[in-house]
């Protein structure tokens, strides 16, 4: 992977935060929570893909652990989802945030020990959230089954980040760039959505006001806290590592303004045909396609950015992870804009097709985005000039995009039946065995998902631990042997 | 404004996220403040105790008084209270839905379609529309099994419904195989769910005759 290497040795004075910042001695970059944000992603990563299995297993009738409380399989999938949400993606785009924030800046974060504090306190909060779930004491919010006596603790871990950031941020001045619009507007509309959504329906609203807050939370979740990170990461990392500037500038004012403006109108399209007002869902639906609009524009700006570097595709794991992401990103978009409608939300709602959406939103998109990420930094943050494999990175990718895309047609087609199959009115013995095949590929490709991020855990230890890497040792016989036969 | 700082965090991160909670969140709040929002015991006093918690009282006395004590008003929202919040806690919610929706003929295999007012109770806080129907939809369970079948259900679902995916609940029982404190809970929280239309329980395309039953809906135009 030539553009690793390259970039490494152009960076080299900062692979271990060595550059010294404007506002004194301490270094620019914290790279000991880079990595460390990274390492309890990665585990956290690994820990909630093997509760989905887990929790799989039951579709089929074969779960290995029945009868005890600890291990009921509802409560495993409150582990799967908060798991991903706040333990995978949270903590990586936390790294990640230590990362970017203070290159595009040139100042470091508010406080050094702040995100030390911020580090603990949030690992903290998630093995409490995790023995909170396993225990039985979840909320009635999707993705916010944070037990609710750990909501105000968790709230205030968002605002400490906020603060940690924003800080550097403010004392920049003049425009700023694309990254920081997104970043910026990402860490108010966390702190925002996070209040919103576990307090006012728990003490505040009730019934159907409430769900019109629920659906709100479930979209703003993904919609403001992940999808805003996501992005500034890409207008970040595509055009460092493909060595050019984003195609139009304009557009992503556009991609920014418009997902800024038309997002957090979305969230009742998740309970559409309820009691909620029926002005309002069409509102909501209205905007969902407005947003399908300004994502194409967001998606055609950096596909005219890769215009012309094809290869990097090829050549650059980053880059192919980032933009199969951002096909996958199209593809739930696009399909978002039609499976909002009133007429398809007749057949789809409550079936298999919404999970197949899920996985493909929040692993297929961000966590292929995060993977890219890592794939980039680790060996930068780990004090390596390079990964221990590169062709684990190649198994790495095909096994897990291959995977993932499996498993959304899978859930798809399943969601299709399931749903034509209830409206006709079929006994629901008969539904749930006309999905029993459909389960079962699900659990084969969620397998090999996991086994594919177990190759990159892998992949991450061997080159942490600093073992020379295969192709390095290939590398050095070619150059030998090259020269020996030179002189003839 | 577009690319300053007082302008994405002002603008974009203020005032649209507050202009979508004011439509999205607010109005909904200020259509449906006119409807109180009642307490369990309000309900009881409004459409009484369920007789399938009378039965289990005479099915089990010695465990029923051991864990709830007479049968009465206060034991029956104690029972609902305890079953709610088991139903949230082993995640019943994400399998079971409690919404009917007035498309798809979901009228005729539930029952009468979900109504705001159904959900402006102390049990629906946070609301349990629910996300996903791997099992059927429980707002209209009410009486439509018997306490038996649900004992037999909570212990082992194949036996009663052989492709059924539902978890094995032992732990909602004693050593003697009697319903425990949790079990009598969620089987009474479940025997409640929809207690409170006038005519109950509903079977697949044939619920019970009389205003808004599921006969009676008119089901053109919303195929």
């Amino acid at each position: 992977m030539a553009d690793t290497v390259e970039s490494n040795i152009s960076e080299g004075s900062n692979i271990s935060g060595a550059s010294i910042s404007k506002d004194g001695n301490r270094p620019l970059v914290e790279v000991n929570l880079v990595k460390w944000h990274f390492i309890m992603g990665i585990a956290f990563l690994l820990v909630s893909m093997l509760a989905g299995f887990l929790y799989s297993l039951q579709f089929m009738q074969i779960y290995p652990l029945k009868g005890i409380a600890f291990f009921s399989p509802g409560r495993w999938r409150f582990v799967h989802t908060n798991g991903v949400a706040y333990g995978f993606i949270a903590n990586v785009f936390l790294g990640m945030l230590h990362w970017v924030v203070p290159r595009l800046t040139l100042r470091p974060a508010a406080s050094r020990s702040l995100g030390y504090f911020i580090f603990f306190a949030w690992q903290g909060i998630l093995v409490a959230t995790v023995i909170g779930l396993l225990m039985g004491q979840a909320q009635a919010l999707e993705w916010g089954e944070t037990p609710v006596w750990i909501d105000p603790v968790a709230l205030l871990g968002l605002i400490l980040v906020a603060i940690n950031f924003i800080a550097p941020i403010m004392k920049v001045s003049g425009p700023l760039y694309v990254t920081m619009w997104y970043f910026m507007a990402a860490f108010v509309w966390t702190v925002l959505v996070y209040a919103m959504g576990n307090f006012l329906p728990e003490y505040h609203m009730n019934g159907v006001a409430a769900g019109a807050i629920g659906g709100l939370f479930i979209h703003d979740l993904v919609g403001l806290f992940v999808t805003p990170l996501g992005w500034g990461m890409m207008y970040y990392f595509v055009p460092i590592i493909l060595r050019k500037p984003i195609w139009s500038h304009g557009l992503s004012l556009v991609g920014f303004w418009g997902l800024a403006f038309f997002y957090p109108l979305n969230g009742i399209h998740h309970f559409l045909y309820t009691p909620i007002p029926m002005f309002l869902q069409y509102g909501a639906v209205i905007s969902t396609i407005a947003v399908e609009l300004v994502v194409t524009t967001v998606i055609f700006n950096f596909f005219m950015t890769l215009r012309g570097s094809g290869d990097m595709l090829r050549r650059s794991i980053p880059i192919r992870w980032f933009y199969t992401g951002m096909i996958f990103y199209f593809t739930t978009c696009f399909q978002c804009a039609f499976q909002t409608t009133l007429t398809f939300q007749q057949i789809i709602h409550f079936t298999d097709w919404v999970v197949g959406h899920a996985h493909l939103v929040m692993f297929g998109v961000f966590g292929f985005w995060l993977l890219g990420t890592m794939v980039y930094l680790l060996p930068r943050v780990l004090g390596r000039t390079r990964w221990y494999s590169e062709s684990l990175h190649e198994w790495h990718y095909w096994i897990t995009a291959i995977s993932m895309l499996v498993m959304f047609f899978d859930l798809t087609i399943a969601g299709l039946i399931q749903g034509y199959m209830w409206k006709e009115l079929a006994s629901w013995e008969s539904t749930l065995k006309a999905s029993a095949p459909f389960w079962m590929i699900r659990s084969i490709s969620g397998t090999a998902m996991i086994f594919a991020q177990f190759i990159f855990a892998y992949n991450v230890l061997m080159t942490w631990l600093g073992k020379p890497s295969k192709e390095a040792a290939m590398d050095r016989a070619v150059a030998t042997d090259e020269e020996g036969l030179a002189p003839a | 404004m577009l690319e300053s700082k007082s302008g994405v965090f002002f603008v974009a991160g203020l005032a649209f996220f507050g202009i979508a909670f004011i439509v999205m969140g607010a109005l909904p709040y200020t259509i449906y403040r006119g409807l109180p929002e009642e307490s369990v015991a309000d309900m009881i006093q409004e459409h009484g105790i369920v007789p399938e918690f009378v039965e289990l009282a005479e099915k089990f006395p010695t465990q029923f008084k051991e864990y709830y004590g007479e049968c009465n008003v206060e034991s029956f929202e104690a029972a609902l209270r305890r079953g709610h919040r088991i139903y949230i806690g082993e995640a019943c919610w994400h399998c079971h839905s409690q919404f009917v929706r007035p498309v798809s003929k979901e009228s005729s295999r539930w029952g009468p379609v979900a109504h705001a007012r159904e959900y402006n109770n102390e049990l629906q806080r946070p609301v349990l529309f629910g996300t996903r129907r791997v099992g059927p939809d429980l707002s209209r369970e009410a009486g439509r099994r018997s306490n038996d079948w649900h004992i037999a259900h909570f212990y082992k679902p194949t036996n009663v419904v052989p492709s059924s995916v539902m978890p094995e609940y032992s732990w909602f029982f004693d050593d003697d195989g009697y319903p425990n404190r949790d079990g009598m809970a969620i089987i009474m929280y479940v025997q409640w769910l929809g207690s409170w239309i006038d005519e109950y329980p509903y079977y697949l395309g044939e619920g019970p005759k009389g205003p808004g039953s599921a006969e009676n809906i008119d089901m053109s135009g919303v195929e």
